[in-house]
């Protein structure tokens, strides 16, 4: 059991996250290898965010186990955990850049609070990797306000990516950009794992970014929807096996039809 | 205790306990509603402690970088200083406005300065300059630390492996500890010039004897007191806007209820920790000074 648990990067058992006795994720057992790249779809309120948010220990699970490399979250002091996050890089959905900071100071961040590089060092870095996501050095004494959603999310991977991560996670990355930016962000994380050797997780309702990007897609479903003794992940498997889904309810998520939704909504 | 009386109400109705259904559910919601009330207010103290315990524990292990310390003291001291310098000045000008025709009424005007003084620094520089700074300093915690929240900042911090509470809370709570004790000296000594002034060049009362008077009625004590009670008050006004900001609810109205809160509860709290520490001071400064202040 142990030995099969630390071949895995992530390995999740029996996960429930309750919220004011609310059920939000209910028996939820996911492993993910590393290298992969495993996007997360759903609709909105199905749990997705609070499952990423869960697996960097963000959000204390109310029972179950995650493991990230063989070592349990939840038994970690906050010190060991503060470790284990320094090998992760997290995209967040509106990047949740610093204000009072400067986009340099933002990207530098990780570097200043984990490393002991010196100033010429973290100079150097920042703007390889700012360039790495197509921003040019002009941007760096900017303020976050002073750009658009697209650039700070370019801005968001950069300073994600900076300390070279094992395992980044992108929480939709293309949610609130036009139909081009949403390409290159998807090019992007493309890049990322062609450079790096990462393993990513991107929870998205965007299709095009899962078919795009991941090497496997889980569907999670909303637990107030579903019968009682039914797995709250609905679908886990490849991209391309999506649209021949036996279940009714990830063939509709897929082509984005509202079906039975809409009657259950308007009565 | 009986419930019976409600059956009259509904003679007609052949049911005469339906009326002490209704008095004993609308009893029963009522518990509830306050037992709810009181079970969350616990709660939400015993939180409020392990949070400043949380921020104790850094203070005493790492402190944060030189960098965040000063951005912190100069916006929460440095900035504040106009306001407080023109709040102490106004208030010892009020006392000098309002005590005036008391003391004149029986010739005792030039002992002003002694009432004016002892009053500001024991009791009204330390508890108004924390009052302004619930209001400039405590709120514009929690409402930056709210946005910080609500726009995932917080939860970006921890992900790269930096303690939200370390760097955002210790260096606020550090700066409010430092310098609100030194505001309130600001405060003082504004307020007795402004008192000062107010007294010898619009009232008109001689200035030696103004002088002369106030400084033999006001012991080292006094002063003492205020800035110490105004540690507390730092401290208090730093951990209730933080914990207010790190709690905030989603949302422009969120945001809005966080600063709202961090005022309302630090004013509620200086006036509470105020009443605890006079009361202590007191029984310390009776014993040293058994004759009690001296005032004429």
């Amino acid at each position: 059991m142990s030995d099969s648990a630390v071949e895995h990067l992530i390995d999740v058992q029996q996960l429930h996250v309750d919220f004011h006795g609310q059920k939000i994720l209910k028996d939820i057992s996911v492993s993910i290898e590393a290298g992969e790249t495993v996007a997360i779809i759903g609709e909105s309120g199905c749990g997705k965010t609070v499952f990423m948010k869960t697996i960097v220990g963000l959000i204390p699970p109310t029972r179950g186990t995650i493991r990230f490399d063989g070592q349990e979250l939840s038994t970690l002091s906050p010190a060991a955990l503060s470790d284990v996050r320094r090998r992760f890089g997290f995209v967040f959905q509106n990047a949740a850049l610093f204000d009072s900071m400067t986009i340099f100071d933002n990207v530098a961040f990780p570097m200043r609070q984990s490393t002991t590089a010196d100033e010429d060092e973290i100079h150097e870095r920042v703007l390889k990797h700012l360039q790495e996501v197509g921003l040019p050095p002009t941007v760096i004494s900017k303020r976050p306000s002073e750009l658009s959603g697209g650039m700070r999310k370019r801005v968001g991977i950069a300073r994600a990516i900076i300390l070279q991560p094992e395992l980044v996670v992108y929480d939709e990355p293309t949610t609130g950009l036009d139909p081009i930016m949403s390409d290159v962000i998807n090019e992007l994380m493309l890049d990322v794992r062609k450079r790096y050797p990462v393993t990513s997780v991107i929870v998205t309702h965007d299709m095009r970014t899962a078919q795009k990007v991941a090497d496997r897609v889980l569907m999670f479903y909303p637990r107030a929807r579903l019968a009682k003794d039914e797995p709250q992940v609905l679908y886990d498997g490849p991209p391309a096996g999506l649209d021949q889904c036996e279940d009714d309810r990830v063939r509709q998520f897929v082509r984005g039809e509202a079906g039975q939704r809409l009657m259950e909504i308007t009565g | 205790m009986s419930l019976s009386v409600s059956t009259q109400n509904d003679p007609a109705s052949g049911r005469p306990e339906n009326g002490s259904a209704t008095i004993r559910d609308m009893l029963y919601a009522w518990v509830v509603q306050w037992g709810a009330a009181v079970v969350d207010g616990i709660a939400t103290v015993g939180d409020i402690a392990m949070f400043a315990w949380q921020m104790l524990v850094w203070i005493f292990t790492r402190l944060p970088q030189r960098g965040t310390l000063l951005i912190n003291f100069y916006q929460i001291g440095v900035l504040s200083l106009p306001v407080v310098a023109l709040t102490g000045t106004f208030i010892g000008m009020v006392l000098a406005v309002q005590s005036y025709y008391q003391f004149h009424a029986i010739g005792l005007e030039s002992h002003l300065g002694v009432v004016i003084n002892t009053s500001l620094v024991r009791e009204l520089g330390p508890v108004l300059a924390a009052t302004m700074l619930a209001g400039r300093v405590g709120s514009a915690m929690a409402a930056v630390l709210g946005t910080m929240r609500v726009t995932e900042q917080i939860d970006a911090l921890t992900t790269m492996g930096a303690d939200p509470v370390h760097y955002l809370v210790v260096p606020r709570f550090l700066a409010c500890i430092f310098l609100i004790p030194a505001l309130t000296i600001m405060a003082d000594f504004m307020g007795i010039v402004g008192g000062y002034f107010y007294s010898v060049m619009v009232l008109e009362i001689d200035h030696a004897a103004y002088l002369t008077h106030s400084r033999d009625g006001v012991v080292g004590f006094d002063l003492f007191s205020g800035v110490f009670k105004s540690v507390f008050f730092g401290g208090m006004i730093a951990v209730i806007s933080c914990y207010q900001g790190f709690h905030c609810k989603p949302g422009a109205e969120g945001v809005g209820k966080a600063a709202t809160q961090a005022f309302v509860y630090s004013f509620v709290m200086i006036l509470a920790i105020d009443l605890f520490l006079n009361i202590i001071l007191d029984k310390i400064y009776f014993a040293m000074y058994p004759a009690g202040a001296n005032i004429l």
